[in-house]
Order: structure tokens, then C-alpha cells, then sequence
């Protein structure tokens, strides 16, 4: 098991700043951008907009936050990660291969025949998922269940799980809420990708959320609101998450769908979509700048 | 072999369970119940006082509680993930699928007073389309115990099994099976009666009435065997290919005959040892009425099953 302060040396980084820290989630992130649009350009299909606005919250998680061991992926004490958005495999896929759950080279084969990588997570080819998702709605009830059981055995492990916000109008996810308020389950972080866009339209427009802070510390929980895209902020926000609590908390993170690829921020249209070539150059100079 | 019916009354089985449950919980810590609200109806009431912390209650919610059963076994935790059966399969469908067989999550699915149980309360309360339902989702271990001595061995089999695991638990009263050979596996039939002529394959709560009906034919010459087949996926290829051999096949089961346990008998035959068959099960929707009365209206009885054999066999009732 990786102590949180190997954790943060992991690849001879030798982070302990915050600064440092966060420059390198930040260089992370923009390599997992560049290389999840490289897969789905590849595999002529994915979904680019839910994945850039979550990069900075995965690399986030997986290159500083979670005290995980890709040698031990079931250690039964490791810090869990779902991603109920389980569309969202080019920012989950590249930060467990950068993570060093399976070889880089392997995000070559996404999508394609027999592929362990396949267009929704699974735990029963890929290591380092801990439940498959894809239907929304599924990863944030599974997430309460890790969090109750390390409640019942007063395990030190955390649970984060990341949603979209589309996926907040699923009634599942208010049962489980729902039952994490009522049993104060401290362990446990949600982070809700509140890009504002669901597959069609706003979100707003569709079936709206707000006031969603409200909603949340209505169902028990304690709520605080950021920026999505800076890492410092995330760090801290992940930092303070690790304090011993009696309640569930819930980090609204306000993201831009698309994010970090000028042509594709805030455009409902590329939830799904593939750049073409030129598009695709466009995209890479931005994030190489 | 020979089987012949207990004397002795009739019984629960959700009482088996519950105490099979108990028992594990007993020597396994991993070992906790999620419920819907369903303390009383699951008779999880002793078991919450033993081990407070080990019941969990997610309320009237069946999505999360399968999903939280998932999240469980994610824990480490084994979990028998209990509600009625007709709320916990048709409402958690798609977190049983995806969060407990496509995931290899090692919950066990009890469905608590399935079937037909809930009589007059209706269609919305019966369960008879679970087994057509969850036999279609891959590597889910499906179980319909025929008494309180399987319902025990398939709990128990079920938390030695790695693996997602539905059982079906009843609460229509059925005698306590005598064996000569009492042993339980996952995907193994048992023999309770031989018979050359026609072979009889029931579970559940039909299995002594299979029996009761072999009896009945055996007084008009027709030697029925008689197979409990509890474990519906994977069904026990060895035991229908016997069953074929005999020429002719009724199923019998508390629930819908499409693709339920007699479409997985029929789906086997059809490939490998066409045979003729009769399904005795449920045909749709079932009316008002008590379990009972549905049960004896729709031929889910001794002489339902046997007016099957003999039609099969081309005889008039006697």
C-alpha cells in the first residue's frame, strides 16, 4: 500500500508543495487529454466533451488523492474510485494506464475487438475498476455500498465517486442520497461534474437541477462548490474531504464540457463526436500551447 | 432412490433461511442483510438483534439496495440482499445486471415470498416471471429450492459460491422432502423417484406435488420419475439428457412456464433430445384469488401435473 506522501513521489516527481503538486496534476491532465483525443480519433468514436471537462478531477484523484497500488488493485484498504459516468472511459482509461494499472501502449487498442478497453468500464477485464458502469444512475448507490461497508468495519479507506450532472435526474441516485445523509456516512465523496450539458441540451432546459447545493444538503450532506479545471483548488478540496466527518460530503464541481479544446467547449454536440483531421491538429495545439 | 413425502405438517421456508443466514453469520463476519423496509416480511427480526450493524435497512428503495449489496461485496462483505421477490427483481432489474453479474459481484439475491404467494394482493405482487427474467442474465446462479432443507443448502451453497447468486424463497407451507441421498451442489437435479415412462422435472413448491402426482400414476401403471431441478442456470445437462430418454417431459413450476424452468428444459430438448413436453406453470397474469386457489385453478397441483402425463402419453384420465 502507498502512503499518501510515497504516493505524492510516485515517478520521482518529489511533490510536496501544493504548487508542485499542482503543476503536476496539471501536466497529467493535459497528457491525458491529448491522449484520450488521440483514442478516440483512433477508434472513430467516444466521448470527448464528458471527458475533458472531468480530466482535471480524475488526474486529480488518480495522480495525487488516492492512496491506491497498481501492484495490489484489490488490497482491501485502498481508497475507491467510481466513475458513475461510465461514458467517460478517455479520462478514466488514460489516468489508470498513467497511473500504471496496465501498460500506456494498450490505450492504442480502445474499442476495438476484444479490447479490454471497452466503451464502458469493466472490472472483470481491467484492473483498477471497482464496478462496471455505464447506465447512469449505477456507480454512485455501489459507491454508498463501499462507503457503509467501511463504515461497518471502521475502515480507513475513502470512496470518491464522480458524477455527471445529467446524470443527477436518475431516481437512483437520491435513494442512495438519500440513505449515505441518513447514515452519515463521513467516508464518502461525491464529485459532480456540473458541466451544465447533458447529451441533447442544457440541463437547465431538460430537467433542471438547481438549486442543486440545496438539493444535496437537503439529503444530509455537506456541499461546497468550485472550480473544476484548477487542480489547486481540487487538491485542497480533496484534502479537506480526507478530514474525519460525520456526514457525507459533496463537491459540485463546475466544469466546461469540452474543456481545454476551444471548439468543443460548452457544445452539447460533442458529448459524442470525433474531431476530423484538421479538427483534431486544431485540438492538439491548444492543449500543447 | 425413493422419496417419500413427510408425514409431518408443513413448513415455511423463509424460516430455513433465515436461520441458514444466521447460522452463516454466526462463523463469517463478511456476512450481512440489506432489506428494503422488509425486516418483518424477510423475518430478519432475530438476526437484527444479534448483529445490529450487520442488518443493514436501505428502506423502500430496491435500486439502491442492490446497488449498495454491490458496493458490499466491494467491501468485502458478503451480502444476502433480501426483498419481495416481485419488487427486488422487476425493480432492480438493471442493478442486478449491470451491478451484480456483469460486475462479478458476490451478492446473494434472496427473493422472499415469490410465486404466487401474495395471492389476492395481485398481479404487482406476484413473482412469477423472475426465473424467465433472470435465467437470460449471464452468469447469474439462479435457485429455486424445493424445502426448508434445500432452501438451508442453497443459502449456504450460494455464500460459499463466489459469485452473484438469486435464490427464490417461498412462504407457500411444503413438507420437508425425505431423501436417501442428501447432498446439494449448485447445477445439480436430484432424483427423487425413478421411471421409465415419462419424466416429471418440478422445483420449488411443485416438487411435491410431482411427486404426489407420480404416486397417483404409478396406481395406473405409468412409471413417472421425478426430478427437482433447483438450479435453473446452469441447469444440469446430465439430468434433462436422462430425462429425454424417457420419451416424454412435464415441467411444473410456481411461476411463468415461458421461459422459465420449463423453457429451459424445452430450449435443451430442442437442440439435443427432442422430446414431447407439457409446461405446468403459470399462463399470464394471474386473476383474484387466494395462492391456493390460483395454484389448484391453474394445475399447479398433483392432479394437474398428472392430467399432463397422461394427455402426453396419449391415455384418458382414469
Amino acid at each position: 500500500m502507498v502512503s499518501p506522501e510515497q504516493h505524492r513521489h510516485v515517478e520521482g516527481v518529489g511533490v510536496t508543495t501544493l504548487e508542485a503538486r499542482t503543476a503536476h496534476v496539471r501536466e497529467r491532465a493535459n497528457w491525458m487529454r491529448r491522449r484520450l483525443l488521440a483514442m478516440i480519433v483512433d477508434a472513430g468514436q467516444g466521448h470527448p466533451g464528458g471527458d475533458l471537462s472531468a480530466a482535471d478531477i480524475v488526474a486529480s484523484l488518480y495522480f495525487d488523492i488516492l492512496r491506491i497500488d497498481p501492484a495490489d488493485p484489490s488490497a482491501p484498504k485502498r481508497d475507491r474510485f467510481v466513475m458513475s459516468k461510465g461514458h467517460c472511459t478517455g479520462a478514466l482509461y488514460t489516468a489508470l494506464a498513467g497511473a500504471g494499472f496496465f501498460p500506456e501502449a494498450e490505450l492504442d487498442t480502445y474499442l476495438k475487438p476484444l479490447s479490454r478497453l471497452n466503451g464502458h468500464p469493466n472490472r472483470t477485464y481491467l484492473p483498477g475498476v471497482e464496478t462496471n458502469t455505464g447506465p447512469l444512475g449505477h456507480g454512485f448507490p455501489v459507491a454508498v455500498g463501499i462507503a457503509v461497508a467501511g463504515q461497518i468495519d471502521k475502515a480507513e479507506y475513502r470512496v470518491f465517486v464522480l458524477t455527471g450532472d445529467g446524470e443527477l435526474q436518475e431516481g437512483s441516485i437520491w435513494e442512495a442520497a438519500m440513505f449515505a445523509g441518513h447514515r452519515g456516512l463521513g467516508n464518502l465523496t461525491v464529485i459532480v461534474d456540473r458541466n451544465r450539458l447533458q447529451q441533447g441540451a442544457s440541463t437547465e432546459d431538460t430537467n433542471q437541477l438547481e438549486p442543486l447545493a440545496d438539493k444535496w444538503r437537503a439529503f444530509g450532506w455537506e456541499v461546497v462548490e468550485i472550480d473544476g479545471h484548477d487542480p489547486a483548488i481540487l487538491l485542497a478540496a480533496f484534502d479537506d474531504a480526507a478530514a474525519p466527518r460525520t456526514r457525507p460530503r459533496c463537491i459540485i464541481a463546475n466544469t466546461i464540457k469540452g474543456k481545454g479544446v476551444s471548439f468543443m467547449e460548452n457544445q452539447a454536440g460533442w458529448h459524442h463526436g470525433v474531431p476530423n483531421a484538421e479538427q483534431y491538429a486544431t485540438a492538439l495545439a491548444e492543449l500543447t500551447r | 432412490m425413493s422419496a417419500a413425502l413427510a408425514p409431518a405438517g408443513l413448513f415455511d421456508c423463509r424460516d430455513a433461511y433465515v436461520r441458514a443466514v444466521q447460522e452463516l453469520a454466526e462463523a463469517d463476519p463478511r456476512i450481512v442483510a440489506v432489506v428494503n423496509d422488509s425486516v418483518g416480511s424477510s423475518k430478519l427480526g432475530a438476526f437484527r438483534d444479534r448483529f445490529p450493524e450487520r442488518l443493514i435497512n436501505v428502506g423502500i428503495a430496491e435500486q439502491n439496495m442492490v446497488g449498495v449489496g454491490a458496493g458490499l461485496a466491494n467491501g468485502g462483505k458478503i451480502p444476502f440482499v433480501s426483498g419481495a421477490g416481485c419488487f427486488l427483481t422487476a425493480r432492480a432489474m438493471e442493478q442486478i445486471k449491470v451491478d451484480c453479474a456483469y460486475s462479478q459481484a458476490n451478492v446473494k439475491l434472496c427473493g422472499i415470498s415469490s410465486g404466487v404467494a401474495y395471492g389476492e394482493l395481485g398481479a404487482t405482487h406476484h413473482s412469477i416471471e423472475d426465473v424467465a427474467w433472470l435465467r437470460a442474465i449471464d452468469t447469474l446462479t439462479v435457485i429455486v429450492p424445493a424445502d426448508p432443507w434445500q432452501t438451508a443448502e442453497a443459502i449456504k451453497a450460494a455464500a460459499a459460491h463466489d459469485g452473484p447468486v438469486y435464490i427464490k424463497v417461498s412462504r407457500m407451507p411444503v413438507p420437508e422432502l425425505v431423501r436417501s441421498d442428501a447432498t446439494f451442489a449448485i447445477g445439480k437435479a436430484e432424483t427423487l423417484r425413478e421411471g421409465a415412462d415419462i419424466a416429471i422435472i418440478a422445483n420449488g413448491t411443485l416438487v411435491h406435488h410431482a411427486l404426489a402426482a407420480a404416486q397417483v400414476l404409478a396406481g395406473e401403471g405409468i412409471a413417472a420419475c421425478v426430478i427437482n431441478m433447483p438450479t435453473v442456470s446452469p441447469i444440469d445437462k446430465a439430468a434433462l439428457a436422462a430425462a429425454a430418454a424417457t420419451g416424454a417431459i412435464v415441467t411444473a413450476e410456481e411461476g411463468l412456464s415461458r421461459g422459465g424452468l420449463g423453457g429451459a428444459v424445452a430450449e435443451y430438448c430442442a437442440q439435443h433430445n427432442p422430446v414431447r413436453m407439457r409446461m405446468i406453470g403459470f399462463p399470464g397474469f394471474a386473476p383474484t384469488g387466494s395462492a391456493k386457489w390460483l395454484m389448484e385453478h391453474f394445475g399447479l397441483s398433483a392432479a394437474g401435473i398428472a392430467g399432463a402425463a397422461r394427455e402426453l402419453l396419449g391415455m384418458k384420465a382414469g
